[in-house]
């Protein structure tokens, strides 16, 4: 045997190298910070109203000098570069666009992480709540709520009926998809268009039943939008994304774990069934929130997850944190251009979304389909 | 010496038909054990009883004298690292990432300052070295069963369970990867490997177990539990056992010659 062991010493390999890929990331976040606070600088100066740079940044040290004021920081002063010229400049920053551009980076960075949260625990990089049905469900039970006029949560009521129907859908996909472990990415899309069917019939049956006051609601609603955003609608969905995003973050490492299938996770330590179910959860509460005041906003989960991992290999942690930045990004661009496209018209930005990953999705099922020689 | 893992009186079920009925296997400390059989012998299943993956329909399985059920999946972890037969990677993670996956269950824990040491004995032990910066999903199949193994022996547990390490390696490979785990076993730990080459693992088992439908043959040394007779009914056709030196030989007799079969159209 100690003759077997000198034959078989030498080896060809070298001594492990670690090369920790930080290079990469730090770009990308650089470069999506820096890009992410000027589109929002100049999103804001576009419009009916245009404001130039310096009027917007003007606008903003003057609030802020208020508000250290009012907290007895009066000595820290902001130079004002500009006073806004027209009268009612101020009023559209603060109550029309920096809410909607708010709302617009908060619920990009929920969808995208979302998404990527759904991708790992599905472990198939084509699982997109809004591709699997997890959005329509949240929609079916915001439609029931406006058509019943229910309201016992106040303004919660319908983001409340769309996290449950969003959570409820997500449950349902995610057992129904799966089978031996892993989803199959035939399984998944046929799992959807169930899904997605019947939830239609939800919504459809739910428009015909409502008043017509209550049917264009439905309807604006599904088309998704951000037009009217208030900030006590970002307060709302911020909390609920900050707590999804840190959830999702410390999930990262069990995420990158099932990665090599759930019996090898847990063969590594890691406890599958809670993994699984708080990781829907998260899924549904982020989704939710972004769907439940805004509406189906399709595909940024997908595009944007997919992006990352391009750039940055699959590690959960940087994904996931990088994608919350690059969702931000994404949407506030396609909202942008939802609002400002067509003057005095505003797009419904879900449209904008679907027009651009559509054919992302069917690109990349392509892709899968070349790689793996088949539906597989 | 006590046994490290023991299943009892052990049965499963799927459905109507019973993969496993009464299986009764100990390991202890030291030894490398074989798992052999035809196909659909319940060779895998039995590995999936003992790393914990289903839950037997009857029967026990202990680790360290606690039933498996009671021990939670991150202790199991520490215990036992389990080697499957399909290594599928869902994301395209770099062979150092997948590496260092085995290292998870160390994580926070004092252990955890040889996660280096462990990580680059693998990576040397599995000969993955020249790739660890590729993408598992871009490798061959053998190379990613390399990569696997290399994971399984970062866990560094001193009871290793294997589905077949070896059916998609070269023969360097193959007998590296035995040679490894009779080391690991010499050092005290405990092996228990499926195996499908015979030779293999008269070779390199301590003892083998002779599985066919659902039950145990035969159990011990290679030279005892290993007959012409034996093995010849187990698998269903002709192989013959010798002993050459202590050393234990298993071949199938082929029973149309190279000359005849060149002019046999079914052979």
């Amino acid at each position: 045997m100690s003759a077997a062991a000198t034959a078989l010493g030498p080896a060809r390999s070298s001594a492990p190298v670690r090369v920790h890929s930080a290079g990469p990331r730090r770009v990308l976040v650089l470069t999506l910070g820096v890009a992410t606070v000027v589109l929002a600088v100049v999103s804001a100066g576009l419009g009916q109203l245009a404001i130039s740079v310096p009027e917007i940044l003007g606008s903003l040290a003057a609030h802020t000098n208020d508000a250290l004021a009012s907290i007895g920081w009066s000595a820290v002063v902001l130079p004002e570069a500009a006073t806004p010229a027209h009268p009612n400049a101020d009023a559209t920053l603060w109550m029309i666009r920096f809410p909607r551009i708010a709302m617009a980076l908060v619920v990009g960075a929920a969808l995208a992480v979302g998404g990527a949260l759904m991708q790992g625990v599905f472990r198939n990089p084509l699982a997109e709540p809004g591709v699997v049905g997890v959005s329509s469900g949240g929609a079916v039970a915001a439609s029931i709520a406006i058509l019943t006029g229910a309201s016992f949560a106040g303004p919660l009521t319908s983001p409340l009926f769309a996290f449950v129907g969003g959570l409820a859908a997500t449950f349902l996909v995610y057992f129904a998809a799966r089978s031996g472990g892993r989803t199959e990415v035939v399984t998944l899309v046929l799992t959807g268009i169930a899904v997605n069917a019947v939830c239609g019939a939800g919504i459809a049956l739910a428009t015909f039943l409502s008043t017509t006051q209550q049917r264009e609601q439905i309807v604006f609603w599904q088309l998704g939008s951000l037009n009217g955003t208030r900030w006590q609608d970002v307060a709302i969905v911020l909390p609920i994304t900050i707590v999804g995003i840190i959830g999702a973050l410390t999930l990262s490492h069990r995420l990158d774990l099932l990665a090599l299938g759930e019996r090898q996770a847990h063969h590594l330590g890691v406890s599958i069934e809670s993994t699984r179910v708080i990781a829907i959860v998260l899924v549904a509460v982020l989704t939710a929130a972004a769907v439940s005041l805004c509406g189906i906003i399709a595909f940024v989960g997908l595009v944007v997850p997919h992006l990352v991992r391009l750039v940055l290999g699959p590690a959960h942690r940087a994904l996931l944190a990088v994608s919350a930045l690059g969702g931000a990004f994404l949407l506030l661009a396609a909202d942008t251009v939802a609002r400002t496209a067509v003057p005095y018209a505003d797009l419904p930005i879900g449209m904008l979304t679907a027009l651009v990953g559509g054919p992302f999705f069917f690109w990349l099922l392509r892709r899968a389909r070349v790689r793996s020689g088949g539906w597989a | 010496m006590s046994a490290v893992l023991e299943a009892r009186g052990l049965h499963v079920r799927y459905g109507e038909r019973e993969v496993l009925a009464g299986v009764d296997v100990a390991i202890v400390p030291g030894e490398l054990v074989a798992l052999v059989g035809p196909n659909g012998a319940g060779k895998s299943t039995l590995l999936h009883a003992l790393s914990g993956d289903i839950d037997p329909s009857s029967g026990t399985v202990e680790l360290d004298g606690r039933p498996l059920g009671t021990v939670r999946a991150l202790d199991l972890a520490r215990r036992r690292a389990v080697l499957t037969q399909s290594n599928e990677v869902s994301f395209p993670f770099t062979t150092l990432e997948v590496v260092e996956m085995g290292r998870a269950p160390w994580r926070g824990r004092p252990e955890s300052d040889e996660d280096d040491a462990r990580i680059a004995a693998a990576v040397e032990e599995a000969e993955i070295g020249t790739f660890l910066e590729r993408r598992v999903t871009e490798l061959s199949g053998g190379e990613r069963a390399r990569v696997a193994f290399a994971r399984v022996r970062a866990q560094a547990c001193e009871v290793i369970l294997l589905d077949e390490p070896t059916v998609s390696l070269d023969i360097r490979h193959q007998e590296r990867v035995l040679l490894r785990l009779a080391e690991h076993a010499r050092s005290g730990g405990a092996v228990i490997v499926v195996l499908h080459d015979l030779d293999l693992a008269a070779a390199y088992a301590d003892r083998v177990v002779v599985l066919d439908g659902g039950r145990v043959r035969a159990a011990g040394p290679p030279s005892e539990a290993f007959s012409s007779e034996l093995l010849s009914d187990v698998y269903r056709h002709p192989l013959s056992v010798r002993v050459v030196d202590g050393d234990v030989h298993v071949r199938p007799l082929r029973p149309v010659s190279r000359s005849r079969k060149e002019h046999s159209a079914h052979a």
